[in-house]
């Protein structure tokens, strides 16, 4: 009991975004009961959720009875916000959202929406969970992911480095070196 | 019967000079220019949401501004936040520079052939409206230098300065980045960029993509 208020009184927000496409199966996925109290029981105090073009809609709560507290949006000009304050994001696979993410060192798991017809982004989320930057899941999944999960066998994604491309460019234009 | 067999003769001679000219301009492409003068090169920077843009600035922010100007940024007309972002960079390029942001970089809608989710059968019209809009803004702008990686409104642009090159109007220097997103399989336009040896120079962001197409190279990632 004494623990449990301890960890209230610190927030812990589990953010979720889809980006502008529309992903009820994600959103439907993570409003189940299940994996509110799965959250709950890792320490997570609030659970709040960008949906985009979803139709879905996850049920809000105020979590006063110690439960998760639960609230969502549909859109906002940027998420940074949101993501610098989260301690653990799950976002569809766009490489817009993975990467400021990765960028910002929160843990993610990247979901990935199989009603999509040109999938390919599920390489990039793939390759990512491959070289343990985040962690990949499909709707069904998520809650074994969760429950599953060791935040701390995530590796920090390296800095990018556009130098290497340029160099080849200036090359190839006759631009000295310098 | 005469002059028709003149004109018929005088088209196969058209065709057949074109048809070498393109082949020469693919063999000359690819090959590193050799210039005397430092003047700088006019450039084409196509962006596209979904993370192009985001991609494409990353890389412009490592290249050498002053030589490539002034820089004509081209988004579809769709994407509003495309310009948006380019106008930050170069509204900060020109804070360090003091030099106008309208004397080194201009920011062009496009029309776009086909939306995500449109039908291929309405397309069709829209497509050619894309294609004529392609053509004059290539025909006002004539860039020297082509930066694209992966929106499909670079594939007309692309083609028309490939063109332009067959014609001789202007020898243009055509770069493709493929998307940090593409690990396995290139995208549309990469594959056909590649294949038709359009790109002079062609950049991957993974090491498996650059064992599957060997005339690629591998850069690293841009994001």
């Amino acid at each position: 009991m004494d623990d449990q208020i301890v960890e209230t009184k610190e927030q812990k927000l589990v953010f979720v975004t889809v980006g502008t496409t529309r992903f009820d199966a994600l959103v439907k996925a993570i409003d189940s009961q299940e994996l509110k109290k799965e959250l709950s029981r890792e320490g997570y105090t609030h659970l709040l959720i960008q949906m985009g073009r979803g139709s879905y809609m996850p049920t809000k709560s105020k979590g006063e009875d110690g439960s998760l507290s639960v609230d969502h949006f549909n859109f906002s000009s940027s998420i940074a916000e949101n993501l610098r304050s989260a301690a653990l994001v799950i976002s569809h696979a766009g490489s817009g959202s993975i990467f400021e993410t990765l960028r910002l060192g929160k843990p993610l798991i990247v979901v990935v929406n199989e009603d999509l017809m040109d999938n390919h982004q599920c390489e990039l989320a793939e390759e990512l969970a491959e070289r343990k930057h985040l962690l990949f899941a499909r709707p069904q999944t998520l809650h074994q992911t969760i429950m599953d999960m060791n935040l701390e066998s995530l590796l920090p994604y390296p800095e990018a480095d556009a130098t290497p491309c340029a160099k080849l460019i200036h090359k190839f234009l006759g631009f000295p070196d310098d | 019967m005469a002059s028709f067999s003149f004109l018929l003769a005088l088209f196969i001679i058209a065709i057949t000079t074109f048809i070498i000219r393109a082949f020469y301009v693919i063999l000359q492409s690819g090959k590193p220019l050799e210039r005397t003068d430092a003047k700088p090169l006019s450039t084409l920077v196509v962006l596209g949401s979904g993370g192009h843009t985001a991609e494409m600035l990353n890389l412009l922010s490592a290249l050498h501004k002053e030589r490539l100007m002034p820089r004509f940024y081209v988004a579809a007309a769709t994407d509003s936040m495309s310009l948006i972002k380019a106008r930050v960079l170069e509204n900060s390029l020109n804070e360090k520079s003091g030099v106008p942001v309208g004397e080194t970089a201009r920011f062009i809608q496009i029309y776009r052939s086909r939306e995500v989710g449109q039908s291929y059968m309405t397309s069709t019209g829209t497509t050619l409206i894309a294609i004529a809009h392609a053509f004059l803004i290539m025909i006002g702008l004539r860039p020297h230098v082509i930066l694209c990686n992966g929106p499909g409104t670079c594939i007309p642009l692309c083609i028309i300065a490939f063109l332009f090159k067959v014609l001789g109007i202007r020898w243009s220097s055509i770069f493709y980045i493929e998307s940090i997103a593409r690990v396995k399989r290139l995208s549309l336009s990469g594959f056909l960029l590649y294949k038709l040896r359009i790109a002079d120079q062609f950049f991957v962001q993974w090491p498996q993509l650059q064992r599957k197409y060997p005339r690629a190279q591998y850069v690293g990632c841009l994001m």
